[in-house]
Order: structure tokens, then sequence, then C-alpha cells
């Protein structure tokens, strides 16, 4: 496999990005680049088959309408990775900030730590796009606003009650958010409603959770046993109710 | 039984003298207002929403319809319409929703405004013996231009960006398939490529089958992100993302599951029967930063080889919206006045919310110019363009194009009911019933479009050549070539034009 390895430093993105799209024009499989530190946009509209190893810190909507790559950040993140991303993964070594996933349509996501405000905000899945968010540690207020579609997996290393803030699941009205533990029930959203997740639905989690284990180097048992519980919405059609014709 | 029913809208009449008994008026009618029973057609008058379907098929001349056939006492404030809404409220509870645009009858400031000709000194040009330059450019123009003379060959130093290339000022603006049919937005695609202009797609992705339009396709970027991958974004010839719409400021997009079939579902991206919301704000913009940033990323992805247009409604700050947003990177700013259209609102923000096109288009331009950065982005007028005259109105108020909804969907039959919600346009147009839509054809229907296009463009170029101007950017901004007609001294201020006689 071919690899490239770019040095950013004081590398405005723009030139950046075109230099790891003619790295992937040239067939390069992976691209490293070094010494990234705030750089907003990476791989944003990027197609193809390729692994960009991120060193550093990205800025805001890094792997912004992606279709296809993997990209793995090496420190924290910026706002709203995987800002409506398309397919392929990204992987953040750290912590993000908000809007992490907003309008994500597929691939997949995953924070080892922690993520800002508004997580997975309208999150949507259409066939077989359906796109995960799987997060470490713990998220801030509005986890899931307005979700459409997809899945959302809070495992709370840290804690059996990871999220403490309000608005989980907001105007939900597709897709779920399963979370490790309990979620208060004043912590709900309009329109949320929580249940239990049965045996039968940790199937699908359990993957996910292997997956987290295995990027990030930590043992997977601790999670596959425990208890979740998972927000999904009240209703499909949550403003129906709300209008009268002429 | 507290309110009761309350009067029909319209009353309709068969005049069984004329009827054939033909039926049409029964096929044609999707409401159910018509039906036949011991060989003669009967009525149910309160189905009727006068999409004058009916009038338009029935080969005698044979059906009536009057409006408000029985009234309530006169009244100057306590209007038919104001007491019927509180029946509405009363009975429900809810906000209520309604169709097209802006129904109150404010004043409009363009028919307060009369056009200048020449006489006797600087003459008249005739556009049928001497061009006329209507060709537009979208899109930002260097501050200065800098050349190279290379043995008599001179050579642009300067690098331009992507600009579209209008024939004609006049673009369709953006009504989504979803909201509108597929017949319909291929009609609408037909006539911009005839006309060698440009429409939007609308917050409801590109169908496939409109791909050999994709030239003269705007995508539109809203805050559900329906139907926006990277493909849709390549696509199309300019990218807008829209904040915001006249007929609706200030808040989102609902489009009903029971408009979202498997076309309609696969174009948004989103199952079937889903109701497809775009919230009221992006999720990643709350500020001129964000939305700098939004602009940027559009450009990163499609390389900075799209225009990016921001589309905003017409409100009280508008003027210094849009300085902010020329500062953003984007090329144009769409500027939609308070009686744009709409398929569904709520009747409170389409009457009541934002200002008119005329007013936000000259103090945006005005803006713009005393900050000096006027070549940084177009202008784009959009909400109640009615007819050519309004398109040189708003151009001498300063807009370098015009979208233009309804006036297009009239030009394929709409009869501006208002039912658009309903789903069920006999026209073809706001509906996804197959068998209403296979009403438009999109051959004949694109042909009327573009033949009102080219009219309106050979009308502007006559109100051009009388004014003595042979150059559409001779007339863009130029006040003095309008005259205020009994409009107010405040307003004429805002407008920067002089009242007649002046």
């Amino acid at each position: 496999m071919k690899t490239v390895t770019i040095d950013a430093s004081g590398l405005h993105y723009t030139p950046l990005n075109q230099e790891i799209r003619q790295a992937v024009k040239n067939g390069a499989g992976e691209i490293i680049i070094q010494h990234v530190m705030g750089q907003r946009f990476i791989a944003d509209g990027l197609a193809g088959n390729v692994t960009i190893r991120i060193e550093g810190v990205p800025g805001g909507d890094l792997g912004m309408f992606m279709n296809g790559p993997t990209c793995i950040v090496f420190g924290n993140c910026d706002h709203a990775p995987g800002n409506t991303m398309d397919a392929g993964r990204i992987v953040i070594h750290g912590s993000a900030g908000d809007a992490v996933a907003h309008s994500m349509r597929g691939g997949e996501i995953y924070v080892r730590d922690d993520i800002g405000y508004r997580g997975g905000i309208h999150m949507k899945q259409y066939l077989e796009k359906r796109p995960t968010l799987v997060v470490g540690g713990t998220t801030r207020a509005f986890l899931g606003e307005y979700m459409a579609g997809g899945l959302i997996l809070v495992l709370g290393r840290t804690s059996t009650r990871p999220i403490r803030e309000r608005g989980v699941g907001s105007g939900i009205h597709g897709g779920k958010i399963v979370i490790r533990g309990d979620l208060d029930e004043r912590y709900l959203g309009v329109g949320a409603r929580k249940l239990p997740l049965e045996k039968d639905d940790m199937a699908e989690i359990y993957p996910l959770i292997r997956n987290y284990a295995a990027f990030f180097d930590i043992d997977p048992e601790p999670f596959m046993d425990d208890s979740f519980i998972q927000v999904v919405p009240s209703s499909s059609r949550p403003f129906a109710g709300k209008y009268t014709w002429e | 039984m507290t309110i009761g029913s309350v009067p029909s809208k319209f009353r309709v009449s068969v005049n069984h003298d004329q009827c054939m008994l033909c039926g049409r008026c029964i096929e044609n009618c999707p409401y159910g207002v018509f039906r036949m029973e011991n060989n003669q057609i009967h009525i149910n008058s309160r189905q009727c929403v006068a999409c004058h379907r009916c009038i338009a098929m029935c080969p005698r001349d044979a059906i009536d319809i009057k409006e408000r056939p029985v009234d309530y006492r006169s009244h100057p404030v306590w209007t038919p319409e104001v007491r019927e809404a509180i029946y509405n409220q009363a009975r429900t509870g809810r906000i209520i929703l309604a169709g097209m645009g802006n129904a109150v009858d404010y004043p409009i400031i363009f028919d307060r405004l009369v056009l200048d000709a020449c006489q006797v000194t600087n003459p008249s040009i005739d556009p049928l013996r001497e061009p006329m330059e209507l060709r537009t450019y979208i899109g930002k123009k260097p501050s200065r231009i800098e050349f190279e003379k290379m043995n008599g060959d001179i050579e642009l130093k300067t690098a331009l960006v992507p600009n579209l290339q209008l024939e004609t000022p006049i673009m369709i603006g953006h009504m989504s398939y979803g909201a509108i049919s597929l017949n319909a937005q291929q009609s609408l695609a037909r006539a911009v490529k005839e006309t060698g202009t440009f429409m939007g797609t609308g917050e409801g992705g590109l169908h496939e089958s409109l791909y050999p339009y994709q030239d003269q396709m705007i995508v539109q970027v809203a805050s559900g992100r329906f139907g926006v991958d990277i493909n849709y974004l390549e696509r199309g010839a300019a990218v807008e993302i829209k904040i915001g719409q006249g007929a609706k400021p200030g808040i989102g997009g609902h489009l009903p599951g029971e408009k979202v079939c498997a076309d309609v579902s696969c174009t948004r991206m989103i199952p079937e029967g889903s109701d497809a919301i775009s919230p009221a704000p992006h999720h990643d913009i709350y500020s001129i930063e964000d939305l700098k940033q939004l602009v940027r990323s559009l450009k990163e992805a499609t390389q900075w080889k799209k225009p990016v247009f921001v589309k905003i409604a017409a409100v009280h700050n508008s003027a210094a919206i849009a300085a902010g947003i020329a500062r953003s990177s984007a090329d144009a700013v769409v500027i939609d006045g308070f009686r744009g259209g709409t398929g569904a609102a709520p009747k409170v923000f389409r009457d009541h919310v934002g200002i008119p096109i005329e007013a936000a288009i000259a103090s945006v331009d005005a803006k713009l110019r005393s900050q000096g950065i006027r070549n940084e982005v177009s202008l784009i007028a959009s909400g109640g363009i009615r007819e050519s005259a309004d398109v040189a109105k708003v151009i001498a108020l300063g807009a370098d194009a015009v979208y233009i909804g309804t006036a297009a969907l009239v030009a394929m039959g709409c009869r501006v009911c208002g039912t658009c919600y309903r789903g069920l346009c006999p026209w073809g147009i706001a509906t996804q019933r197959p068998d209403l839509v296979a009403r438009l054809d999109p051959e004949t229907a694109g042909k009327n479009v573009a033949n009102l296009i080219n009219a309106w463009t050979l009308e502007l170029s006559e109100l051009m050549g009388a004014a003595g101007i042979n150059s559409i950017e001779s007339l863009r901004g130029n006040r003095d070539r309008l005259r205020g007609y009994l409009l107010d001294e405040a307003i004429m201020k805002v407008l920067d034009v002089k009242p007649v006689g002046a």
C-alpha cells in the first residue's frame, strides 16, 4: 500500500485538501498528515478508499460530505466532524466539540472520550445507509436532537449514568440513542421516550462495542454484559397535531 | 354545534341547458365537487377550491363559480377571513397553515413606482434594430483588474472566480421535488435550458431525470440537508444555502409524511412516509462566522469551482445581514421578500412577518455600496415578481437578477387557488398523485414557461430601449429611472427615489 506523508504545519486548508486529493488520485492507500493545527474541512467531499491519519487537532467540519475514506485523528477534534457525511469512518483518539455527526447520512464515527452539545443532531437514514456514532465517555446537552435515523451509542466508560444534561433526543422522530447504564427521565427531550434495551437488541451494539474496543485498545468485556437503555421517538410524526389547515 | 358550519367559500353551478353530460368535470376534479346522478351533474360546492380545472376542461362553458355566495354582515374590522380563522382555531386550538404567498392587502410598492422613457433629448433605442445586452453574470466581480500587454495582445492577470452566465436576468427560484411534482420540475428545467437561464432545486435533492439539465440547476442546501451529498453538490451549476424564506421567515419547513412517496423519498434520502423536518436554524450556523464556515465548506467540497449563494428572507435588518454575508466568501445573496410563495406556511408568518422585496433590495444595495463591497456579491431579488415591469423596477433598485416562482407555476396552469398543501393539485403541479402529475406534459408546460421568460425578456429590452439604455448593467441600481407615485417620503428615502414630477 502506498503511503503519502504531508506536513501540514503552516498550510492553509485549501492547499492541504488539494494535496490530499492529489495523493488519492495518485493511488495512495494511506495518507499521514503531520502537525495538523486547526485546519478546517480536512477530507471535505473526499471520496475513495483511503485511510487518513491525522496527527494533531483538526479544525471544524472534518470529513464533511465525505464519501468513503477513513480518518483517524490522534488528538481532539473541533466541532462537527462527520457533518453531512455519506460513507466512511472517523475515529477520534480524544474528544470532539459540538454537533458531532451533524446530519450524518451514513458511515461511522467513534470518539474515544467525550463530545459537546447537540451530538448526532439530525442524523438520518435511508435504505442501506444507517449512520452510527459511538461515544466512549459522556455528552453534553441535546444529544440526538431532531434525530431522524441512525444509531448513537454512549458507552459511559467512567459512569453508569453517563449523561447528566437535558434535552436527550429532543424532537427525535427516527433512529435511536443507546446509553449504557441509565438516564434520568428528567433529561429526556420533547418527543423522546426511554425504553430498556432488550437482550435481542443487544446484538446490534455488540459489533460496535468490539470495534470501539479494538480501535482504542480497551477491554470490551465490561460493556458486553452491562445493561443499556434506549431513547426512541414517542412518535414518528412529532409535529402532527400542531397544525390545522386554512 | 356551538359554532356550526361556516358558509361555503365558493358556489359552483352548472347550466344544465349547456351541459352535455360529458363528465369531464367529474374526471378532472380531484376534490369531489361533481358527481353524476339520474343523468344529471350534481354539485357539492363546499369541496370547491376554485382551481378552475373544471372550467378549463368544460367544452360547453357550462360551469360557473362564484366566490363567497353567502357573505357575513360586512364589517371593515371583523372581515370574513378574521372570523373564520377564529372559528377554526376555536375548534382546533392549532396553528393555521395556508398555501401560496402573503394574502394581506398591503400596498404593493412596485405599483407605486413608475419607469422613465426618453423624449427628444437622449433618444430612445429601438431593440429591433440595435443590440440590447441582457446577459447577466452572477457572482463575485474583482474590485479591480490588472492587465499585461504582450506584443499587442492584452492578457488578464487578475484571477476571476466562477460566475453563472444568464442570457436574461430572470431565473426560476427554488421549488423542491416534493413540494411540486417531477413533471413540474422537468417543465421548469426545459424552460431554463431553452432560455439560457437557471433554476433552483429546492431542498428536495436532484432527481436522476434532471441530470441532463444539471448545468442549469442551482442545488440547495437547507437546514434539513435533505438529498445533499457530494454527488448532488458536484452536479449543480451553483450551490445555494437557504437560511430563510420570504413566505415564512424565521421558521423551518415541514414536508408531511403523506407527501414522501417512493420517488420523493429517494431524492431526499429519507424513508418513505416519514416527515421531512427542516429545522428553523442550520445546526451549524449560529453566527456570521459559522455561515462563512458553511459557505467555505461547500466551496472546499466542490474545489472552489461553483458559486455559492446565500438566501435570506427580507426582514428588518436585511441590509446589515447581507453585508455580513458579502464578507463570508458567498458569491450571491438572494433576498426573498414577504410576498414569496410557498406550498404551506403558518398563516400568521405568511401574512405578517418580513418586509417587501422593493425596500429590502434597495436598502441592501445601498448598504453594500456604502461599504464598498457591492462587487463582492450579486443580488438576486425574489418574492412577488409578477411581471416584466417588476423585473425592471427591482433591477433599477439594485438587483442583478430575479427569481420567479409563482409566475412560472401560473405559466403552467396554476390558478393560485392556494390549496397546494392538500397535495391534490389538479394541474399536476403541487401533487405527487401519479394520475394528476400525468396531466402536466413537461414539453408543453416547459414551452409555456419558456414563452413567459422570453416575453418578459422582450418587454424588458423594450423598456430599457425606451429609457435609452442598451445594457442591463446601466439599469442596475439606476434609481434615476424610477419615480415614486404617491409613496410617502420615508419610503422614498429608503428606496432612494424621487417623487413623480421631481
